[in-house]
């Protein structure tokens, strides 16, 4: 396969996986903070908890460019940094530390062992280390395991040995804890199964009397050798291993937890063991036992304890008794093993205990919860079970213990992180009519699941919104004096007069403040020390602190039409084009400079920068004129109002603004000039602090209104914000401190200003028709707006309805009690006292029962009542499976909602008992449903789809057309296209292209005449289909479970032979290739972005934006692949690949091509995620990779930027 | 006879350091068990593989694991009798 493409796309994650693999805990930046580190997907990502506001907010996030599959966190013995080791797909250990000054990941150690990929015997699964950091073990599922020893040397730099390895053949490993053994040789512990007999024995005997065994691996350090210490039987299923603390602190040993169990074992103690408890309840099976499915140990001064998660949620409080003598003296041996119920979470991929007192609950599904103990369980009345009422020998009977879940006592949530895991269908669409479109997502899991709406804006924090006599048409606000912390008036202006507002406790009118209230104002302004400027059309009025006002008129015959102040300078434009310029002298009076300059049109705007620290004098005025340029003039002593450059423009300006603002290029801060146009466009480009020359313009189109602009300050960051018909902030991204410019989740704004007062210190005042509105932005990071409303069960797909902005979405939960069956449960039982609660399942989850199915049908209106309109609940053990919209042309072209459904499924091996589809009419415009009639089929139908007036099912591997009956749905056609299960459908004219579970796509012609479906082309890799999208009518895009990504096209012969007119005997006659159909479909691109893809569509996503490929993730992710228009471009980003592959390996040692070709090589895809890490590199290395691509760094910069803003965020 | 030899020890050589290394002698059994065993292998240590199979099963991602993991012991079935 050729790796050039006739098509390059190239690849942007809008938004990362949320999915949390793993999540460690550790002092990373070497302070006494603790920082949490997470893992989700390809990114690494260190998050900094606040204990004072009880808020998480991420630090710095970097793609790695591989699987993480594992972290663990170590710290050498008298060092207080913790160190991270990552266990990936690179087949190599990464070691990686945070360094804090320079925010970034920098890697230490990278020691290879195998070969890359996730393969059952090369280690990466699993990963221990030795609580005081001596060592660490690295694992893989089957056989081996790598010992690692870690030291320091001279330089107190971290050192790690070549591995030792204590590799046991066909043994399969459950878990790995290292052993809390503290300052003997380092000791690890594994659950493992020797299966070596089970693979010899034809009886089946030994795989009966299989043993699971506690192993213990001493690693010796003075002999430097591992050795297997000791082993002994444990319970056959157990799953789990903790670390219990040792030395000093404990007893040392491990908790041993499988089904039903909990067991202390260490070699030189007993064995102790407590049930988990099970939950009592109506709707509860009192026979269901429940595994750990996570937990953590917390060690406090002089005692420690252990949080465990059921699969439930429910958490458990595991306490060890210590033993002691008649003199009251700890022996050391242990008494008793305690458990009790503590409180119930989401059920969690980690749990973290922070010593400020937080436990953050990275959860498996949906939102990540962060809670603040508000006590540990220790006094309050809930049974407490201990182990000297249950036999140790796991095979021995004892009675189950029972407890009654309840509200939360012990955790309080303080904050919940938005997660879209996971994400299970998505649709790009504009409802609401504005001008860029928004996305709507089904993601979550069970009770916790949601309908989610995103939009490109940033949040922003309404404080005053108050009514004011007239329409004003500028807003201002001033400090009084120079040295004043905050603002003191606001200044509006009407057409005809001024009003002065004083800021403090409450707004209200001064009129004693010398400013001119009968004229309109063009500027506000304070001036040196203490004095104000006002200009208005008639002159300027200094007003000095002792109230005296100094007045400039305007010379006759002529008003001012612009005006631009900063502290020291003023600039004015006379309607004659003459331009007025005034400094301040020492004295504090302003002076006006002898010459004018006059202007070849009509001056719409200027702009003076800020003075710069230390100078008398920002070095430039900015002059835009009504014949469509910008003109920078200097405003130095020796040549003033000289011109300095020019920029020709495509329509004339209206709003300039000079400004110094963070730049990823020089790293620093570099002046700007952001020039709006009366088009709507906005410019900004560099401003040459030294000769004034204009270069590196970039142009973004805000809206159809002319562009106004006004400088902030956001999270102490100069920023622009840009009025149009949207408002929008131009600011540095935290991190990249590349250029972002975001529109506001807020109104549009006629004119804005900063304000600062002690309510509120980083504010914007802008004026809305009537009103003020004083707002603030408190957050940069995001600049993707959720909106979340609850769902029932876990979603599956969703349709929108074809005209109203309404959605139906199928939920469906497996092993789950229905409604019906949990009614009937609660009604029959004589309830004793408390069981008869209904717990919020939010929280607690839905009661379980093995092959029982939940599910419904939703009606949801993201965007009027923002709620759930109607709920169908499916009855019978039925569960849907698939939904479409259909408008058949037997019933006027009226639209019905087809859902279809199966009874009694398994989900592997794949069984059922019936499927069936329903029928349902949309009644008051859709926010109804009405129930018809049912259809009994074969299977459950996975895939449905509106054809050409009628039904398209896929059904098993058939295809099938219905039409609508009176009493159920007709079978008009059907025809065997794929050989295993169709899974999703898409047409255009009568091309029907079908995926099928395992084997790619096929696409099938439908000839109306003869009433027959032609499979006329299919795929040679076995892809397993999750979803597609036909781009155009040869050419579909689709992901597969294994997290590709690709673009298939169907040759242009086969493509029109298939439509040639008549009967399609030729294309039945034709002869099959290699037993399939007779064509073969050929590959464009292909791509390994790691989440699986769970939906793809082509659309826009901005205003005016070409259309793009968007599609999202399990994980979460929302990425999008734009085509790119010139080879040229293609050429010059496959070289910076290059070089950034090479300049910017991958953190934790996979090769990045490799990576992304992982099951297919990647073909006409570029990396931009890749690309994008350019901006991060240091200096000296983007001017290395610039002189190679000869070009500056700015224009690579550009570029990059260009590829994301024209089309996305 | 030594080239052979040769051949042989390299055989040992690969079979024992990658696991499911074939040889002529390989059984249904053998090969099968070895593709299933690699599978349930790729499924646990792939993240997102394994949560979209622990959704569609309806069980907890931890379960979905151990479940797997049980599973390579034995993944198909006894040992056919051995014919001597």
């Amino acid at each position: 396969m050729a790796a050039t493409s006739s098509m390059f796309m190239y690849s942007l994650t809008i938004q990362p996986p949320t999915a949390v693999t793993q999540a460690i805990l550790g002092q990373f930046a070497g302070t006494k903070e603790q920082q949490i580190v997470t893992a989700s997907g390809a990114r690494l990502t260190i998050h900094r908890p606040d204990p004072t506001q009880g808020k998480i907010s991420t630090i710095l996030s970097q793609d790695v460019f591989g699987i993480i599959r594992t972290l663990a966190a170590f710290r050498l013995a008298g060092s207080n940094k913790d160190y991270i080791i990552i266990g990936s797909d690179s087949g190599r250990i990464t070691i990686i530390e945070y360094v804090p000054s320079q925010n970034r990941f920098n890697r230490l150690h990278l020691e290879t062992f195998g070969k890359s990929g996730i393969r059952r015997v090369i280690p990466g699964q699993y990963l221990a280390v030795d609580p005081k950091g001596r060592a660490c073990l690295i694992a893989s599922v089957e056989k081996n395991k790598l010992v690692y020893v870690l030291n320091r040397n001279a330089q107190a730099e971290l050192t790690i040995s070549s591995p030792l390895e204590a590799h046991k053949p066909q043994t399969l490993v459950f878990a790995l804890v290292g052993l809390d053994v503290g300052y003997e040789n380092p000791v690890f512990a594994a659950l493992e199964v020797d299966y070596t007999e089970c693979d010899q024995d034809s009886t089946g005997q030994a795989f009966e009397d299989l043993e699971k065994s506690l192993v213990y691996y001493e690693l010796d350090l003075g002999l430097n050798h591992v050795v297997r210490k000791w082993s002994d039987p444990v319970d056959r299923t157990a799953t789990m291993l903790f670390q219990v603390p040792g030395g000093a602190d404990g007893p040392s040993g491990v908790l041993v937890c499988g089904l039903d169990n909990i067991t202390y074992r260490h070699s030189n103690q007993d064995a102790f063991r407590v049930p988990i408890p099970r939950r009592r309840g109506a709707t509860e099976n009192p026979e269901r036992k429940r595994f750990i499915v996570a937990g953590v140990m917390h060690k406090m001064r002089g005692a420690f304890f252990f949080l465990l998660q059921s699969e439930d949620g429910d958490m458990f409080k595991v306490t060890l008794e210590m033993a002691e003598d008649e003199a009251g003296q700890a022996t050391g041996e242990v008494k008793r093993l305690k458990i009790k119920y503590f409180d119930t979470v989401p059920i969690a991929t980690t749990l973290c205990i922070l010593k400020s007192g937080f436990l953050f609950v990275a959860s498996e599904t949906g939102n990540h919860h962060f809670y603040q103990f508000e006590k540990l369980g220790d006094d309050d009345d809930e049974t407490e079970f201990d182990s000297d009422s249950f036999p140790a020998d796991p095979t021995e009977p004892y009675n189950p213990i029972y407890f009654h879940p309840r509200g939360a006592e012990n955790v309080n949530l303080v904050e919940s992180i938005d997660s879209m895991n996971p994400q299970m269908d998505c649709k790009v669409a504009n409802l609401t009519e504005e001008d860029a479109p928004q996305i709507y997502s089904i993601c979550g899991a069970g009770a916790r699941s949601s309908f989610r709406t995103l939009k490109h804006g940033l949040e922003v924090n309404d404080i005053v919104d108050s009514e004011l006599p007239a329409v004003p048409t500028h807003v201002w606000t001033t400090k009084i004096t120079r040295e004043d912390e905050y603002d003191a008036y606001i200044v509006l202006s009407f057409t005809n007069g001024t009003l002065v507002l004083s800021i403090g406790e409450t707004v209200e009118e001064v009129t004693d403040t010398g400013f001119l209230s009968s004229a309109s104002t063009l500027a506000v302004q304070q001036l040196g020390e203490d004095a104000l400027i006002q200009v208005h059309p008639k002159g300027i009025r200094h007003i000095r602190a002792d109230r005296k006002v100094n007045e400039w008129p305007a010379p006759q015959h002529r008003s001012i039409v612009a005006a631009t102040t900063n502290e020291r300078q003023v600039a004015v434009a006379l309607s004659s084009g003459e331009i007025v310029y005034f400094e301040m002298d020492t004295d504090g009076s302003l002076a006006e400079y002898d010459e004018k300059r006059e202007m070849s049109g009509t001056v719409t705007c200027l702009s003076l920068g800020e003075v710069p620290e230390g100078r008398t004098r920002s070095q430039f005025l900015a002059v835009g004129c009504d014949d469509s340029t910008v003109r920078i003039l200097s405003l130095d002593p020796d040549s003033t109002l000289e011109n300095k450059s020019v920029q020709a423009l495509t329509s004339a300006p209206s709003a300039l603004s000079i400004m110094a603002m963070a730049d990823s290029t020089s790293g620093g801060s570099t002046l700007y000039l952001h020039i709006g146009l009366y088009s709507g466009v906005y410019l900004r480009t560099v401003l040459d602090e030294v000769t004034g020359e204009l270069s590196d313009t970039r142009t973004r189109f805000l809206g159809p209104k002319p562009a106004k602009l006004f400088r902030v300050s956001v999270k102490g960051q100069p920023a622009v914000l840009a009025l149009s018909s949207r408002s929008w902030l131009g600011y540095s991204d935290p991190q990249t401190k590349g250029f972002m410019l975001t529109p506001l989740d807020y109104v549009a704004l006629e004119h804005a200003s900063n304000f600062s007062s002690e309510q509120c210190v980083e504010g914007m005042v802008g004026i809305e028709g009537k009103n003020l509105r004083i707002f603030s932005i408190d957050k940069l990071g995001n600049n993707l707006l959720q909106q979340s409303i609850s769902l029932t069960y876990t979603p599956r797909k969703f349709v929108r309805h074809p005209d109203q902005p309404l959605f139906y979405i199928i939920e469906s939960e497996n092993n789950t009690l229905s409604p019906l069956t949990k009614k009937r449960l609660l009604d029959d039982s004589n309830l004793v006292n408390g069981d008869a609660a209904v717990l919020p399942p939010e929280e607690f989850g839905y009661p379980r029962a093995q092959g029982h199915w939940a599910s419904c049908i939703h009606v949801v209106d993201p965007i009027n009542s923002k709620a759930v309109l109607q709920q169908i609940d499916l009855e019978d053990n039925e569960a849907a499976v698939s939904i479409a919209a259909v408008s058949f042309s037997s019933q006027d072209d009226e639209t019905f909602l087809i859902v279809g459904t199966g009874k009694d499924i398994a989900v592997a091996p794949r069984s059922f008992t019936a499927g069936f589809i329903y029928v349902y009419r949309f009644l008051e415009e859709g926010k109804e449903l009405e129930f018809i009639h049912k259809t009994k089929v074969e299977q459950p139908p996975q895939a449905l789809l509106g054809f050409q007036g009628r039904l398209l099912a896929g059904i098993g591997n058939e295809l099938r057309i219905y039409d609508l009956g009176l009493k159920q749905l007709l079978r008009k056609c059907q025809a065997q296209v794929v050989p295993n299960l169709v899974v999703g459908l898409q047409t255009q004219g009568s091309r029907i292209v079908v995926s099928d579970v395992q084997e790619s796509v096929v696409y099938v012609v439908y000839k109306y005449q003869e009433n027959r479906l032609i499979p006329f082309v299919d795929d040679v890799i076995a892809r397993w289909t999750t979803c597609t999208t036909m781009i155009d009518y040869e050419t579909v895009a689709g992901g597969d479970k294994f997290g590709n990504i690709w673009l298939l096209r169907c040759p242009q012969k086969a493509s029109e032979e298939a439509d040639e007119d008549g009967s399609g005997a030729h294309l039945i006659h034709e002869r099959q290739y290699l037993q399939g159909a007779p064509n073969r479909l050929a590959l464009l691109a292909h791509f390994f972005p790691q989440d699986v893809p769970t939906s793809i569509q082509k659309t826009q996503l901005v205003a005016g934006g070409r259309d793009v490929l968007v599609w999202t993730g399990l994980q979460g992710t929302l990425g999008i692949f734009i085509p790119f228009v010139s080879r040229e471009d293609v050429d010059f980003f496959q070289t910076l690949e290059q070089h950034l592959r090479t300049e910017d390996a991958p953190l934790a040692g996979r090769d990045h091509l490799i990576y992304r070709s992982y099951y297919v090589p990647v073909k006409g895809m570029i990396d931009g995620d890749l690309c994008e890490r350019y901006a991060l590199l240091p200096n000296d290395k983007k001017q290395m990779i610039a002189g190679e691509l000869d070009r500056s760094v700015r224009e690579i910069e550009r570029k990059i930027s260009d590829m994301r803003t024209r089309v996305a965020y | 006879m030594a080239d052979k030899l040769r051949t042989q020890q390299q055989l040992e050589q690969l079979q024992s350091r990658y696991v499911g290394t074939g040889h002529a002698d390989t059984t249904k059994f053998e090969w099968t068990s070895n593709i299933h065993r690699d599978s349930y292998a790729s499924y646990i240590g792939h993240p997102p593989l394994l949560a979209y199979m622990s959704v569609g099963m309806g069980e907890c991602r931890e379960r979905v694991r151990s479940m797997m993991i049980e599973k390579m012991i034995q993944p198909v079935g006894k040992p056919p009798d051995v014919q001597d």
